[in-house]
């Protein structure tokens, strides 16, 4: 029987992380949480979470930004979730103007609508269907959504799927190895698994 | 398009389920996390479990419960009943918890929504707020609280706490507005006159809160048919309705709500 395929979800202190962790497990891989260089140079592929404001996640994700960029650079598989994808951007406007690690050009700014955060269940409209993401997600589909502030990607070409609240904004983005979603993958029922299990395959392969 | 929520509610006592589950396919319709699973299955789109264990030694349970259903559930889950302090709240979003409601506490003692809300987040933290209409026939009486005219008559809405046992002599929507400013990054308000009739929700009250504050509104308590989920929706502006008994005693499931709702125009999660 093959290993299953080792995702170290980066723990830098903030969330509750259990449920990415049973969201992959149950997509086929073996999931840890660490904060350890080691662990996440050893790991298949990598996840990085995010739940909270981004002054505070990018000062604690500052010590392992340069580990996760190598790493990124090497061509490993890497998904950002919710504030993970906005980490990966140039600059968010959250507490400030904060630097991000510019995997992805462009600034996170706050959701210009009247009810803020955007809390619930929307849909994605699938731009690039054939982004391995979204193999056998039908367009339209319903995900969940828990967030103030997205990430206004500059170029176009790394927009996957987009969502309408207000504006229509980014929330899906992929480059290469690189994935993110400002949607919960593992609060979104059968459509997350589904996209959870498509990245778990792509990291097998 | 974002859809508006359904989320049954299901109230635990030691870790059991209870209020009359009549579910005739289940084999222990008393256990959170086959129900929990059940609902997941059945189209919920989120859950809330509340606690009503009288005894605080009994705590343990309650966290194992959250942490067995945080094992299978993949949407989203809020827990309640009894929280006093950011300890009790780490606890439970530790556990697996999405968020937690904190009602009574808060009123005692509003800091804990500031300290909540900077420690783990406003999306992790939903106000609950229990409120009672007070009938006035002189509004100059009560210049200092919001007065609308329902068909009822004229009234003011009292914040109760203790369970809807003691009036907390409060504006409700000014405790709304002091809540949301305090970090509270959604309100669930429940109304003591409709509660448990089957009659519907307090669609002036949610209407005007829905107008006062930036944060989303979940209605609670009322619903004996999926037409009353509507109103709260519309008429009530409502982002999302709490359902109990209308799901328990399977008077309706949640997909003919949905269907109800959907046929009527408001964008659900089909």
């Amino acid at each position: 029987m093959l290993p299953l395929p080792k995702v170290a979800i980066i723990d830098y202190g903030l969330g509750n992380l259990r449920s990415i962790q049973r969201g992959l497990e149950t997509a086929g891989a073996s999931a840890i949480i660490t904060h350890r260089e080691d662990e996440i140079c050893g790991a298949d592929a990598l996840v990085l979470p995010g739940v909270g404001a981004f002054k505070d996640a990018i000062e604690n994700f500052k010590p392992l930004s340069q580990v996760v960029l190598n790493q990124i650079k090497s061509g490993k598989p890497l998904l950002g979730v919710c504030l993970g994808l906005q980490l990966l951007f140039t600059e968010s406007s959250e507490g400030g103007i904060q630097r991000g690690i510019d995997v992805f050009r462009g600034k996170v700014v706050r959701l210009p609508s009247l009810k803020v955060p955007h809390i619930g269940w929307n849909t994605l409209k699938i731009l690039k269907p054939d982004n391995l993401l979204f193999k056998g997600v039908p367009d339209n589909s319903f995900v969940y959504f828990v967030h103030s502030y997205y990430g206004d990607a500059e170029d176009s070409d790394d927009v996957v799927t987009t969502t309408e609240y207000g504006i229509n904004f980014p929330s899906t983005v992929s480059r290469s190895n690189v994935f993110a979603t400002q949607f919960h993958p593992e609060k979104s029922g059968h459509t997350g698994l589904c996209i959870l299990k498509n990245f778990i395959n792509y990291v097998k392969a | 398009m974002l859809a508006k929520r359904i989320i049954p509610c299901l109230d635990m006592k030691q870790g059991r389920v209870v209020k009359g589950v009549s579910f005739r396919n289940l084999r222990d319709a008393g256990d959170p996390v086959k129900l929990a699973s059940w609902y997941d299955k059945q189209g919920a789109d989120e859950l809330v479990f509340l606690d009503v264990t009288a005894s605080r030694e009994k705590r343990e349970i309650l966290i194992d419960v959250v942490k067995r259903t945080a094992d299978v559930l993949f949407i989203p889950f809020t827990v309640g009943g009894g929280i006093r302090s950011v300890q009790d709240i780490r606890e439970i979003l530790c556990a697996g918890a999405d968020r937690v409601t904190i009602n009574t506490a808060a009123v005692l003692r509003p800091e804990l929504i500031h300290e909540s809300s900077r420690t783990f987040g406003s999306q992790c933290i939903v106000a609950s707020i229990d409120v009672k209409r007070v009938y006035v026939k002189d509004e100059s009486q009560v210049s200092d609280k919001v007065v609308l005219e329902t068909d009822r008559g004229k009234c003011w809405w009292d914040i109760y706490i203790y369970g809807g046992r003691q009036a907390a002599g409060m504006d409700a929507f000014h405790w709304a507005e002091k809540v949301v400013e305090l970090g509270a990054g959604e309100i669930m308000p429940s109304s003591l006159d409709f509660d448990g009739t089957r009659e519907g929700y307090d669609n002036v009250f949610l209407r005007e809160l829905s107008e006062r504050v930036n944060v989303p509104i979940i209605a609670s308590s009322g619903a004996g048919d999926p037409k009353h989920i509507f109103e709260a929706l519309t008429i009530g502006k409502a982002d999302a309705a709490l359902a109990a008994g209308i799901f328990h005693y399977g008077d309706y499931t949640i997909r003919q709500v949905k269907e109800y709702l959907a046929g009527h125009g408001v964008p659900v999660r089909l």
